[in-house]
């Protein structure tokens, strides 16, 4: 990604990192974070933050 | 001698890991549903894409019964054998220490590899000293291994590296030029590299043969 944005013509861009999102309905928000040590990060290697989208 | 070789939707490396184990006993191919290990001595995570490596490479892959059936199999001491996907899964699994991360050149790589066997203790490698070298085709595009600081001291400490590439021939990054490692009760063996595409002189090396041969030889 980083190497390619000179070639389009955007120059000073670095620190190019690319993640994931996934969204869900979960009717149980307790078991969220365990869900995402789980299964949808590894967190040996990655990060996560969970993001309320509906008005509580 | 029987061979568990576990096949996942995506896998398929195993078919030459059922060629290989066959010249070490006998085969058995286990669905990734299936939970019955009964009767089987060793079991092979073979490499392919596992679910095409969605989310992670092997993330999926950990959940399924089967790898519910390695994980007690090992617990208990049986021998697991994890290649290239495989290896990924066992760590997805906590079976293995650390992670497999995208290979630094962020290219799919496939070529021929030479690895320097490091003496660690486990049942796959009781027929090959350290200091030997196997010549193992590669083939994956995240097989970058990796552990924090921490880990990595710990899993030095514990002789748990078992093969490292050889100088000048690391093809993705991984720290420490690790290529393959086991578990601290060493019964569990995970590494990139493949041995099963190298049990033949049609194919060239027939380095991997020692891997399948050596389990079979510590069962006896």
């Amino acid at each position: 990604m980083e190497r390619a944005l000179p070639a389009l013509g955007f120059q000073g861009v670095g620190g190019v990192r690319i993640g994931r999102m996934v969204e869900l309905e979960a009717e149980d928000a307790e078991r969220l974070g365990e869900l995402c040590e789980k299964l949808l990060a590894n967190p040996l290697i990655e990060d996560y933050e969970i993001e309320r989208l509906d008005s509580p | 001698m029987i061979w568990g070789v576990l096949q996942f939707p995506g896998s398929c490396d195993q078919r030459d890991a059922l060629h290989a184990c066959g010249l070490a006993g006998e085969a058995r191919l286990i669905w990734h549903e299936e939970r019955d290990l009964s009767g089987v001595d060793a079991v092979v995570v073979p490499g392919g894409f596992s679910y095409g490596d969605y989310l992670r490479a092997g993330a999926i892959a950990r959940f399924s019964p089967a790898m519910a059936a390695v994980a007690e199999f090992a617990a208990a001491g049986g021998p697991v054998l994890g290649i290239c996907n495989g290896f990924q899964v066992l760590c997805e699994a906590g079976l293995l220490p650390g992670a497999l991360l995208r290979n630094r050149d962020l290219r799919f790589l496939c070529r021929q590899v030479e690895l320097v066997a490091q003496g660690a203790d486990s049942p796959f490698t009781t027929g090959i000293e350290a200091g030997e070298r196997l010549s193992l085709p590669a083939k994956h595009g995240e097989g970058r291994y990796f552990a924090p600081p921490a880990l990595l001291e710990e899993i030095e400490a514990g002789a748990q590296v078992a093969f490292r590439y050889a100088a000048g021939e690391n093809p993705n990054g991984s720290a420490r030029d690790i290529a393959g490692v086991v578990n601290e009760a060493g019964n569990v063996l995970g590494l990139m590299p493949h041995p099963e595409h190298a049990v033949d002189r049609l194919s060239g090396s027939t380095d991997g043969l020692a891997i399948f041969q050596s389990a079979a030889g510590s069962l006896v």
